[in-house]
């Protein structure tokens, strides 16, 4: 296992846009799908983000199907492409079932994290993780306050407190590993400012060897640049 | 700030006019720029300035014209249906020699179209939608950094020339992320100082003398006259604000024309031809509005087979590619319209299939 042990059913995954939240939850759900699990047989990734109608990936949901995952939500669907407040009733599914292990995907912000209030009895019994990931390369979550402000934007949109933090601190293709060491320092002070865990640190797996990373936590986690096309890094 | 963020393309560019002196911003919700108005609702006040959401597109835009006829630095943001709305206040605007920064980032129509991105804004940008002989500099920039940079300098060349700025970005331009570096702050004009700074606009302070700024002339030869003088500024702009980026001319078999993040997509493409014998060069017009005909004046025409414009339209800009290339090539579409974007190997094919119909 890359990351600090999940010792819960549903792991909601939050972050501002551009954190790479998708990125971690589809890597996420590949790294579960091939270890299994003996007591969550089934395992589903839910996108309930409204927030943002571009980079779509069906090509994703294809290549996540054929790993066993359910994949429900629109980050993987290109039909829906209306900026609807609207999340299909099929989430509900995979968050009823007490043997399917689920990966919640949701909203860049405090406006997209609202959306999670209609599922908000799933988030009442103790059987999920709230985690965030961050991005201190990003404009506005890069200083200490910045991060506690958004940070505690989403809390104050869902009313759920966060259990644990994600460095993936990255600049897309221009990432090194001192980036990531950059970022593991800013969480673990985020992280005792705010009293919480980090659980692992991202790298881009296609750009960062392992074996370059240095002065960072215990569980790294690699993540693919699954869902931006290549060409838009020819510039 | 010379650090690199990441930033998504519309915060970026709320960010960037803010930086180069915005004080006052006028505009309305429209996708997929929304995050504009929201950046400028939160940002603004916080800088010292002033947020503006009127009930509509056309009151946005008339109320921008009020403001900085009084001598406010201004910018308004909206996407392709919202800027059809404007089209009035560009007209006037130029007649009444206001300067204001717009930026489009356009979307799929005609009519209200689709979210997703278009450049079929090209005619709307360039030759514009309102009444009257007039300009606006239209620049389309095809990376973050670049749209930044040309935001950052956007508000010198309005007020310059005292005429309105374009600046067209196709709608992945602004929900695209990526790494920029950000300029430093501009020092905000404050009221006191736009009598000095802007000796024409209608400050309220003015001693001795009364400034008019008006669109309305009655007499034809005065408007004939003011037409004229307005124009003497179109003739300085399509000399000293041509900007282009051209790329391997040198003996190309082909020269793709194309603007925005397409140009990014065609630059792909033409590293798949070049692994299939085919070489491609590449015109890339940052200037819309003055178009840079002069860069294809470069093209090998003795080598050269055919100039491609590779569009989110149904062929807009293909026009001007026609008019600069006068003749001597034969000049193709590759177009996608209605929010697709074209992938990078099927501009591939079509370039080959375009090709053997030449020879």
């Amino acid at each position: 296992m890359f990351i600090k042990p999940l010792d819960k059913r549903i792991i909601a995954v939050t972050g501002h846009y551009g954190s790479g939240k998708t990125e971690f939850s589809v890597s996420l759900a590949n790294l579960l799908a091939k270890e299994g699990d003996r007591e969550y047989p089934r395992l589903a990734l839910v996108d309930l983000d409204i927030a943002n109608p571009y980079f779509r990936s069906r090509e994703r949901k294809e290549e996540l199907e054929t790993l066993g995952i359910r994949v429900i939500g629109s980050a993987y669907d290109c039909e829906i492409t209306a900026e609807l407040p609207a999340l299909s009733a099929a989430a509900r599914g995979p968050l009823e079932d007490e043997g399917c292990r689920v990966i919640v995907d949701f909203g860049g912000n405090d406006a997209g994290a609202l959306v999670l209030h209609q599922f908000r009895k799933y988030f009442q019994m103790d059987q999920h993780l709230m985690l965030a990931v961050v991005n201190a390369s990003r404009a506005e979550t890069r200083t200490i306050e910045g991060a506690m402000e958004h940070l505690a934007a989403i809390e104050y949109a869902t009313g759920l407190p966060l259990d644990g933090l994600i460095n993936n601190c990255h600049l897309l293709r221009e990432t090194d590993a001192d980036d990531v060491t950059r970022g593991h320092r800013f969480c673990e002070e985020l992280g005792r400012k705010l009293a919480l865990p980090v659980y692992c640190d991202c790298y881009p797996a296609p750009l960062v060897k392992a074996e370059d990373l240095h002065d960072i936590g215990p569980w790294a986690m690699p993540l693919g640049l699954y869902m931006r096309p290549s060409w838009l890094d020819k510039y | 700030m010379s650090e690199k963020v990441l930033m998504k393309g519309n915060e970026a560019y709320a960010e960037a006019a803010i930086l180069a002196g915005c004080r006052y911003y006028f505009g309305y919700p429209i996708t997929p720029q929304s995050e504009i108005p929201e950046y400028m609702s939160r940002e603004l006040k916080k800088r010292g300035g002033t947020f503006f959401q009127a009930e509509s597109e056309l009151s946005s835009v008339n109320a921008a014209y009020g403001c900085a006829a009084a001598g406010g630095s201004v910018f308004v943001s909206s996407s392709s249906p919202g800027i059809a709305l404007m089209q009035e206040g560009m007209s006037f605007l130029c007649s009444a020699e206001v300067p204001v920064t717009f930026l489009n980032v356009s979307r799929g129509g005609p009519g209200v179209g689709g979210i997703q991105p278009g450049q079929a804004d090209y005619y709307q940008c360039t030759r514009g939608g309102g009444n009257g002989d007039y300009h606006m500099l239209c620049f389309a920039p095809s990376n973050i950094q670049e749209a930044v940079d040309i935001i950052y300098e956007a508000p010198l060349l309005a007020d310059k020339y005292r005429n309105p700025v374009m600046i067209l970005a196709d709608g992945m331009m602004g929900q695209m992320m990526e790494p920029v570096v950000l300029p430093p702050q501009r020092e905000q004009l404050q009221s006191e100082d736009i009598p000095k700074a802007k000796p024409w606009a209608l400050s309220g302070t003015a001693k001795g003398h009364r400034n008019v700024i008006k669109s309305l002339l009655l007499k034809p030869d005065e408007l004939e006259k003011h037409v004229e003088d307005i124009f003497k500024k179109y003739e300085a702009m399509e000399r000293d604000e041509v900007r282009y980026e051209a790329s391997g001319l040198e003996d190309a078999d082909v020269v793709f024309v194309a603007f925005g993040t397409v140009a990014r997509l065609v630059n792909e493409s033409i590293e798949l031809l070049a692994e299939r014998g085919i070489k491609a060069g590449l015109i890339r017009p940052i200037s819309l509005w003055p178009f840079p005909n002069k860069a294809f004046d470069a093209i090998d025409f003795a080598k050269t087979k055919k100039v491609i414009s590779v569009e989110l339209s149904m062929g807009q800009m293909l026009t001007d590619v026609k008019m600069a290339v006068n003749g001597r090539l034969p000049v193709g579409l590759i177009s996608r319209t209605g929010g697709i974007v074209p992938t990078s190997i099927e501009v591939v094919e079509k370039t080959i299939a375009q090709l053997k119909e030449v020879r």
